[in-house]
C-alpha cells in the first residue's frame, strides 16, 4: 500500500547494542528451542495466512477458475499454463503493463525530485520553518490513501471542483467545466499527483536524516580545501548519501509498482474502458469483476515474478551497507 | 539586508508555501465537512465558512450508519495492535537475542513478505476463508474476526523486521545481571525486557494500527453481504459516487477517517524521525 506504513529504513532502525560476535550469552539450558518456541506465534499466523495463499495463487493460476468453479457447480481442471498463455496473447495485458511501469516510472522521479529538493531546503531554513514544513508534510503522509484520493477527487472533480473553478478565474475558460478523468493522460497525472503527495514526504525525511548524519568536519575540511558548494554535493554529500539514497528508490520503486487504492478509488476501478488499469488492479478485476481466477491469478504470480528483481537488489544493498540481516 | 539573509528568507518562503500546498487537501477536506451543504454544492467554493456546521456529521453518522462503521474500523485496529504487539515482539527476541540455523532465511523472508503485492493475495485469501467459513462460521466471509486475521498476518513481517532494532538497543547485560540473581527465562523476557522495548513497541503499533485502519480491499473483498461488519474505507468506497456531489458527506467520512490516524501519526512523529536518523547514523 502506498500508505506510509512500510518504511524500510526505519525497520533497519536503531542501530545501538550491535550484537557481539556470535551473539549475546544466552543460557545453555533450552537454548536451541527457545527461538522457535518465541517464533512460533508468528509462524502459527505466517504460515496460513501469507505462504499458503501464495501457494494457493499459483495453484489457481494453473486451473481453469471460473463463476462456475468457484461455486462449485463445476471441478476445477489444470489446464497448465493456458492461462498465462492467454494473459501474454493478450493486447490489454501488454498496455497495462507499459501503463504500470510508465506510472511507476512517473512517480518514482517526481517523488525524488520533490522529496530530494525539500530535504535540502529543510537544511537551509529556520527552525519556525522546518517545523512548519515537516508537520505539513507528515499530516499528508499520514493521511490514508482513501480519504487522500476522494479528497483529490473533490479538488479536480468537474462541477463542483476547486481547481476548475480557479482555473477559469484564471482566464482560462477552457477548463469550465473540464473533465480531468475523462483523458487517461490527465487521470494518471492527478493519480500519480497524489501518490507523490503521499509518499514525498518520506523521502524528504529520510534525505535530510541522511545529509545531517554526515559529519560537520568533513564539510567544513572540504570548504577549508576551496570546494564551492556544487563540488562540495558532488563529491562529499552525494556519494555518502549513496547508499541510502539506493534503499530509497528500490522502496519506492516497490510502493509504486504496486498502487492499487488511489487508482481504485479515483478512476473507479480503472477508469473509462480499463484506460488508467495497472497491474495490481488489472489481477483484482480480473478475479472479482469478471470472475476469472485463474487469469487474475496468473496476473497475480506475474507481480510478484517481476517484484522479485527489486526485492533481491534491496536485500543486497541492505547487505552491502552492512545491514544485518 | 545582505545576500546571505535574503537567501534565506526566499528558503522561508518556499518552505512556507510548500506546506501551505501540501497542508492544502487536508485543510480543504476538513472545511467542506463543516459547510452547510449549500455551500458545498456552489460553483464556486470558498475557502472558507461563515456558517460551520455538524450537518454533514450528523448525516454521515446516523442516516448513513457510519458510526457502526467507525466501531468496527476501532474493534479490527485495536484487536491487530494488541495481538501484533505480542507476536512481534516474541519474534523479535527470537531473531536479535538468539543465533539459529535458518535465522538469516527467517529475516529474508519477513522482509520478502512486505514486498508481496497483498491485493493479488485476496484471491486465494477470498476461497479461503470461504472454505474456513464451512467449518467455523465464526471466521468466515463476512466476519470482523476474518479481517483481524489477514491485518494481523501482513503486519507481522514489517512489525518484526522495525522492532528488531529496539530490541537489539537494549543492552544484553541487563538480562544476564538478571539471570545471575536467578530470574527465569520468562520472567526475564516479560518483566525485565517488555517494559525496556514497550517505547519501540509503541512505534511499532502505530504502524499496524494504520495498515489495518486504512485496509479497504480486504474489507472490500471479503465483507460482501453483511453490510452491518463493513469498516469505515469500504463504507466510504460504497458511499463515494461523484455524480452524485454529496462532497459534504463524503468529506465528513473522509474527516472521521483520517483524524485518529493524524492524531497517531504526529504522536509518534518525533519517534519515527530519530529512528529513522538511527538507521542512517549507523
Amino acid at each position: 500500500m502506498s500508505a506510509p506504513t512500510t518504511t524500510a529504513p526505519a525497520a533497519s532502525a536503531p542501530p545501538a547494542g550491535r550484537r557481539r560476535g556470535a551473539g549475546p550469552a544466552a543460557p545453555p539450558r533450552g537454548r536451541r528451542r527457545t527461538p522457535l518456541l518465541l517464533l512460533l506465534p508468528a509462524a502459527v499466523v505466517l504460515i496460513p495466512l501469507v505462504a499458503y495463499p501464495i501457494y494457493q495463487l499459483g495453484l489457481l493460476s494453473v486451473l481453469d477458475f471460473g463463476q462456475a468453479q468457484a461455486s462449485g457447480g463445476v471441478p476445477t481442471r489444470f489446464v497448465g499454463f493456458d492461462n498465462y498463455r492467454g494473459i501474454l496473447t493478450d493486447q490489454q495485458f501488454w498496455t497495462v503493463l507499459a501503463q504500470t511501469v510508465g506510472f511507476a516510472a512517473f512517480c518514482v522521479v517526481a517523488t525524488l525530485v520533490v522529496g530530494a529538493a525539500l530535504a535540502v531546503l529543510l537544511t537551509r531554513i529556520g527552525r519556525t520553518a522546518r517545523l512548519v514544513l515537516t508537520t505539513a508534510s507528515m499530516a499528508a503522509w499520514a493521511a490514508p490513501a482513501m480519504t487522500g484520493s476522494t479528497v483529490w477527487s473533490f479538488l479536480f472533480d468537474t462541477n463542483l471542483g476547486l481547481v476548475n473553478d480557479v482555473l477559469v478565474k484564471l482566464g482560462l475558460s477552457g477548463f469550465h467545466e473540464y473533465n480531468w478523468f475523462y483523458d487517461k493522460w490527465t487521470a494518471f497525472l492527478i493519480v500519480g499527483a497524489v501518490v507523490v503527495w503521499h509518499s514525498y514526504p518520506f523521502v524528504m525525511v529520510t534525505l535530510y536524516a541522511g545529509i545531517n548524519a554526515i559529519p560537520a568536519e568533513i564539510l567544513e575540511a572540504a570548504s577549508l580545501d576551496g570546494a564551492n558548494t556544487w563540488t562540495t554535493f558532488r563529491r562529499v554529500t552525494a556519494p555518502m548519501l549513496r547508499p541510502i539514497l539506493t534503499i530509497v528508490v528500490i522502496q519506492s520503486v516497490i510502493w509504486d509498482f504496486k498502487v492499487f487504492t488511489q487508482i481504485y478509488v479515483m478512476t473507479t476501478g480503472g477508469g473509462i474502458a480499463g484506460q488508467n488499469l495497472v497491474l495490481n488492479v488489472y489481477a483484482y478485476q480480473k478475479a472479482f469483476a469478471s470472475s476469472q481466477y485463474g487469469l487474475g491469478a496468473a496476473i497475480g504470480v506475474i507481480m510478484l515474478l517481476i517484484l522479485v528483481i527489486p526485492t533481491a537488489l534491496y536485500i543486497r544493498t541492505l547487505r552491502r551497507t552492512g545491514n544485518e540481516l | 539586508m545582505n545576500t546571505r539573509s535574503r537567501r534565506r528568507l526566499a528558503a522561508d518562503t518556499t518552505a512556507y508555501l510548500v506546506a501551505v500546498v501540501a497542508a492544502f487537501p487536508i485543510f480543504w477536506m476538513v472545511l467542506s465537512a463543516f459547510k452547510p451543504k449549500g455551500e458545498v454544492q456552489s460553483l464556486h467554493p470558498k475557502p472558507w465558512t461563515t456558517h460551520p456546521t455538524l450537518e454533514s456529521f450528523r448525516q454521515v453518522l446516523s442516516v448513513d450508519g457510519f458510526g457502526r462503521y467507525f466501531l468496527n474500523s476501532v474493534v479490527i485496529a485495536l484487536a491487530v495492535v494488541v495481538l501484533s504487539g505480542v507476536v512481534v515482539f516474541l519474534a523479535a527476541v527470537a531473531v536479535t537475542r538468539f543465533r539459529f540455523r535458518f535465522r538469516t532465511t527467517v529475516m529474508v523472508m519477513f522482509l520478502i513478505a512486505q514486498m508481496i503485492p497483498v491485493e493479488a493475495l485476496t484471491i486465494p485469501l477470498f476461497f479461503m476463508f470461504r472454505d474456513a467459513g464451512r467449518f467455523a462460521p465464526g471466521i468466515g466471509l463476512n466476519t470482523l474476526a476474518s479481517l483481524i486475521l489477514v491485518q494481523l498476518a501482513f503486519s507481522l513481517p514489517f512489525g518484526i523486521w522495525m522492532m528488531r532494532g529496539f530490541v537489539a538497543a537494549v543492552p544484553v547485560s541487563i538480562e544476564e545481571a538478571a539471570q545471575i540473581d536467578g530470574a527465569s527465562r520468562t520472567r526475564i523476557l516479560w518483566r525485565i525486557l517488555l517494559p525496556l522495548v514497550a517505547p519501540g513497541l509503541a512505534a511499532t503499533s502505530v504502524f499496524s494500527f494504520i495498515a489495518a485502519w486504512n485496509d479497504f480491499v480486504f474489507a472490500k473483498t471479503f465483507i460482501i453481504s453483511a453490510t452491518q461488519n463493513q469498516t469505515l474505507p469500504s463504507a466510504l468506497l460504497v458511499f463515494f459516487k461523484p455524480d452524485e456531489n454529496d462532497w459534504g458527506g463524503i468529506m465528513a467520512a473522509s474527516t472521521l477517517m483520517t483524524l485518529p490516524v493524524l492524531v497517531f501519526f504526529v504522536a509518534v512523529q518525533r519517534k519515527l524521525v530519530s529512528g529513522l536518523a538511527g538507521a542512517v547514523k549507523d
